[in-house]
Order: C-alpha cells, then structure tokens, then sequence
C-alpha cells in the first residue's frame, strides 16, 4: 500500500513537473532554443502573482490575469529583445544566453518586491481527502487537473489552429515555412509568448504549494530530465516525461531516503537523464537525428 | 598586448615561432612581470592583495574553461563542481594521507581531470544543446556526491579543514606569501595556455569548434580531442580548486556551486571566447563587479536606505548585473572585452593618421 501511495504521489507531482517543461517544449519545437531560464519565468510569475495578491491587495481574478498578461510581455519582449539577435549564433551562444536571462530574472523579482517567501494562498480547501485508503492533499489535485486542462488546451491548439499548425511547419522546417509564407520571427516570438503563459499557470500552482521566492526556481531544474526523457520537441512526451520522472523520484526517496539522509528526490532524474543520454539521447518520443560526428 | 606590428622580419623559425616576436612585446611582458612579481605585492594593502589573490585563482579558472568554451565549442556548466572535486581530493590527501601541497595540487588536478574527461563522454554522442544539460547533470551528481558520502567529506557540513601550504619549510600563511603561490600557478596556466593554442592539440580544438564535420574529414579524431579538451579543461578546474581550498583554509561544497559555474561561464563570455587575455579580464571584472557595486551602493543607497535594504538590494542588483552583462555581451560584442581592447590597439596602430 506505501508503494502504491508513493506511486500515486509522484503522479501528482509529476504531472506538475510536466507543466513546466511544457513551457520548456514549447520554445525548443519552435525556436530550437534551449531555455535555461524556464524556472526562473515559473518563479517570475509566481512573484507577480503573489506581489499582487499580497503587496497590493488585488483579488484573485485581477491577480490572475495580471500575472498572465505580465507573463506572455515578458516572453515575448525576451525573444525581442534578446534572443531574435541571436538567431543563427553557434548553440552555446544561446544556451548562455538563456543562462544569463536566468540569472537576470533571479535578481529582478526580488529587486521589484522583496526577497522573503510570500504566500500564494488560493481558494481551495485546506487539509487532506482520503480516496478509499489512500491519503491526497486537495491542492494538488486540483493542480493535476488544471495541468491536464492546459495539456488538452495546448493539444487542441497544435492540432486545430492555424497558428498551431504554423508553430507545427516551423518546428518541422524553418526554411520552408519561411517560403511558404509564415511570418516565422513573428511565431518564434508567440513560442516565447505561449511559454510565458504556461510559466504563469506553473508559478500559480507552485508557488502555492512551495511559497514565492526565489528558491522557486529550482523546480526548473526538474525540466531537464523531464525534457531529455520525453523528447525535446515532443509535447506527448513532456507529460509523459513528467509522470515518469515524479514516480522514479517518489519511489527513490522511499527506498534510500532513509539510508543516505534525504536528497535523493533531486539526484535520482538526473541519473536515470544520463542514462537516457546514453542510450537514447532524442527521448522517448523526440525526433530521431542522426548524426554521427 | 601594447605594442604595434608593422615593420618587423622573421629570419629563423626560432623566430617564428616565438610566443612573443616584437622586441617591444617582449619588454611589455617583462615590465608586467615585474609590476606583478616584484612592484604589486610591497605597494599593495592586505585587502589589495587578498582581492587579487582572489582574481588571481578566478583567471586560472576562468583560462581552463575558456579552452574548452571557447576553443573547443564545448560547454560546461558543471565547472564548479570539477573544482569541488579538485578542492575535496586536495583536502583529503593533505588533512588525511599528510600529502604535501604539491602532490595535492598534483592530485586534485588528475582526480579533476579524470571526473570531467568522464562527464564529457557523452559528448561523443550528444553536442551543445544536450552537453550543457549533461554537464548540469555532473553539477547536480557531484554536488550530492560530496555532500552525502561521508568517506569523501567526514560528515556533518562536508567541511574539510587545510593547513595552509608550506613551501621549504615556510607555511604561507600571510596575503603576500599566497600571492606569489597563487600567482605563479598562473603564470604556468596563462604559458600552457597560450601554447597549448599553437600545437597540434590546440589546432585540433580550433578545427572542432568551427565545424566538427570537416574537422573529422581532415584525419581529426573528435571523440579525443573533446575529450583532451575535457581533460585539460577540468584540470585547470582541479588546481583552481585546490587554490581556493588552500587560500580559504577549507574545503566547502557550497563555495562550488551552479552559482559558481555560471559565474566562470560569465567570466570567460564577459572577458572574450577563445582568449586567455580575455579569461583574466573577465575574471577581473566579475571579480571586482560586487565589490564596486557594493561600495557604490554603500555609499549612494545609504543616503534613503538602511543597511538591511542596501544588503538585499545589492545581491538581486548583482544578479541582474551578472545575466544582464552576458546578455548584453553576447549580442552586441560577442567577443567581448578582448575584443574592445583589440579594437584600441587598432584604434592606436594607424594613430594618428587613420586614413592611412
């Protein structure tokens, strides 16, 4: 019954993982950019949103569509700003950049409203729900639903809208999309702007769940695994990523945590990562490059 | 450096191949030599030294990573973490086995450079976009390495203390006695460096940054030369470790953390990809970065904030400094401060006749 429990946490929380390398899934398919900074825009939403909630009063709705609006101008205004200089630049220019926008961002939310942990207090009841044996907290169930939404808002988006197909030639060709007419800096751009938007919805559900400083970046760094085990360009595979990586890591925790003192929960992705990149370095679901070099 | 390079005839291959041809760039080393040897360390305060016993060890860093970055088109986030291997191996061997400083430097170096030739493997299959995310992988690894397994670290807090070095029988204890010890490390670093760019090996790095394929085509084995270039690279990073262990007097995992990858990464993008020159200004300038801004906010916030405020202000201010400057730098001025010194020497070769 622990194991099963396990289980089904690491569900929960995996599937939170899967909203963030969302965001992260959504830029690389389109723009080939690697964002280091995914974390950091999750955080950054989460400041807006608490900073609102909390530094100025505002109600939840108008805090909510603060925090997006704020969100999809700063994505985009980054891939103004900062990335469209850099296109055909060599890959570690771009990484670096990212790195850097990582660090920037690090430094503005607590520069804009204070370094201390806010609250992001949402209406949802507190305490736990037993569903037949097993223990569940409320909020995170809410949180696995409203990421499943987005995960079936963003499939409908890539699958039935004219923009969606755009973002969908483009990741399959830039050159050819480019002939064919579609504005392709202006879609590199909107990329940016839809990650912005899943970064708000992760600093809405992390930040309540972790509480808002800066240290809530770091939830970016569960990204990578996610990423490199689905597919870099594969949003199936972000969820499913997800799942597995918040499993493994439950599970993990339950064997060796009590052996080795805590902090498996952040080592153990990165190992079962490096396998991947061995073995299967395009994922799960990523399309297959070869490249022999 | 500060020299110009018209009007000079090479008769010999001696002469060719010298680092330094110009008489007058021969002098302009010997006269930085000399300040830096001989003038520096009886002028300087003991709070001049220690900040360039500090960018001293950061420019030995900051050259390493740049042969890999920069040379190589490599990159590594997890250089940190491969000076933590190198500060760690030092800190065992001297506090435990009694190694004296230079089998530990010796020892931290190799035992660096094993870990990071082993973190680079899967280069062989995966480049850029999938490395940057291996070697962060390496960070996060080692990180937990050093911090859980008590044989390596001796527990609680995964602090090693480190008598300070002892060379002839003289323990250098003081500022100066570190400066020198530090700063001929790097005399070494910036002469390897600098050499290894003219050999084969160098040439081969060159080759793979610029186009892996063609590199292959002309008879280079990639998988080597990556991992050559690993090698060295994280040796730096092994030495520089030690460095730090031996100036700060311990071993600490938390000095080593992304924090401080980034800040390297920083230091080589900031200062110049590809050239030492560039790696020591970089280290300079983020080096010296919070300690001006914090004296400017010191003495500027202070005047409608209190301490407190300035303290919290000045990291964030730092941070933003720090991501604004290497994206400011690689989009405008991607070889950066290197290059804006390039640009006043060619500024001064035709002065004062630029129609020249």
């Amino acid at each position: 019954m622990y194991y099963v429990e396990l289980m089904i946490n690491g569900l929960l929380v995996g599937i939170l993982y899967s909203l963030i390398a969302l965001g992260f899934v959504l830029i690389y398919k389109a723009s080939d950019v690697i964002n280091f900074a995914q974390g950091e825009l999750v955080m950054f939403a989460g400041y807006v949103l608490a900073a609102s909630l909390q530094l100025y009063g505002f109600p939840l709705a108008l805090a909510i569509v603060l925090g997006f609006s704020s969100m999809i101008i700063l994505g985009y205004a980054i891939e103004r700003v900062v990335l469209q200089h850099l296109i055909g630049r060599p890959a570690v220019a771009v990484i670096m950049a990212t790195i850097g926008l990582a660090a920037f961002l690090q430094g503005l939310a607590p520069f804009l409203w204070g370094p201390e942990t806010k609250n992001l207090p949402l209406p949802i009841p507190e305490g736990p729900v037993f569903l037949g044996p097993i223990l569940f907290s409320q909020i995170e169930i809410y949180a696995a639903l409203l990421a499943l939404v987005c995960f079936g808002l963003f499939g409908l988006f890539f699958t039935k809208s004219r923009m969606g197909l755009a973002l969908r030639a483009i990741a399959d060709d830039q050159q050819v999309s480019q002939a064919m007419g579609i504005n392709v800096k202006l879609y590199f751009a909107l990329a940016w702007g839809l990650a912005g938007t899943v970064a708000a919805v992760g600093g809405l559900v992390w930040g309540n769940l972790l509480g808002v400083d800066v240290q809530l970046a770091l939830v970016g760094l569960k990204v990578f695994p996610v990423v490199i085990l689905g597919g870099l360009d594969s949003i199936v595979g972000a969820m499913v990523g997800g799942l597995i990586i918040g499993v493994v890591e439950s599970i993990a925790a339950g064997f060796i945590d009590p052996l080795v003192g805590g902090g498996t929960k952040d080592f153990t992705p990165y190992i079962l990562m490096i396998l991947v990149l061995m073995i299967r370095p395009y994922g799960l679901f990523g399309k297959e490059q070869i490249e022999r070099v | 450096m500060l020299n110009r390079e018209t009007a000079t005839f090479k008769r010999s291959y001696a002469e060719d191949m010298a680092l330094y041809p110009l008489p007058l760039q021969r002098v302009t080393i010997a006269v930085i030599i000399l300040v830096a040897f001989v003038a520096f360390p009886f002028v300087a305060s003991v709070y001049m030294l220690g900040l360039a016993n500090l960018i001293g060890i950061a420019a030995l860093g900051a050259i390493g990573l740049n042969i890999l970055v920069g040379s190589t088109g490599q990159i590594s986030i997890g250089h940190g973490a491969f000076m933590s291997v190198g500060a760690y191996t030092a800190a065992v061997l001297s506090s435990r086995y009694g190694v004296p400083w230079w089998g530990a430097i010796l020892g931290g170096g190799s035992m660096s450079a094993l870990v990071g030739t082993f973190f680079g493997i899967p280069s062989l299959r995966i480049k850029g976009l999938y490395l940057a995310i291996s070697t962060l992988a390496a960070q996060l690894i080692i990180e937990w390495v050093l911090n859980h397994v008590t044989w390596i670290s001796g527990g609680v807090g995964a602090v090693i203390y480190v008598d300070k070095p002892s060379v002839f029988g003289l323990a250098l204890k003081s500022n100066l006695a570190m400066y020198y010890f530090i700063y001929v490390f790097l005399a070494i670093g910036v002469v390897f460096a600098l050499n290894i760019l003219r050999t084969h090996i160098g040439r081969a790095f060159i080759a793979v940054r610029d186009r892996d394929v063609a590199a292959e085509i002309i008879g280079i084995n990639i998988f080597r030369t990556k991992l050559t270039s690993f090698a060295i690279s994280s040796f730096y990073a092994g030495v520089t470790g030690v460095l730090y262990t031996y100036y700060y007097g311990m071993a600490n995992y938390e000095a080593f953390n992304l924090t401080i990858s980034i800040q390297f990464l920083a230091m080589v993008i900031i200062g110049g990809l590809g050239s030492v020159l560039g790696s020591i200004l970089g280290a300079i300038f983020i080096t010296l970065l919070p300690i001006v801004l914090d004296t400017v906010l010191g003495s500027v916030g202070r005047m409608f904030m209190d301490a407190a405020a300035v303290a919290s202000i000045s990291t964030s201010l730092q941070l933003m400094l720090f991501g604004g400057l290497i994206m400011f730098f690689l989009v405008v001025e991607p070889d950066g401060l290197s290059k804006l010194w390039r640009n006043v020497k060619d500024y001064f070769r035709v002065w004062p006749f630029p129609y020249l």
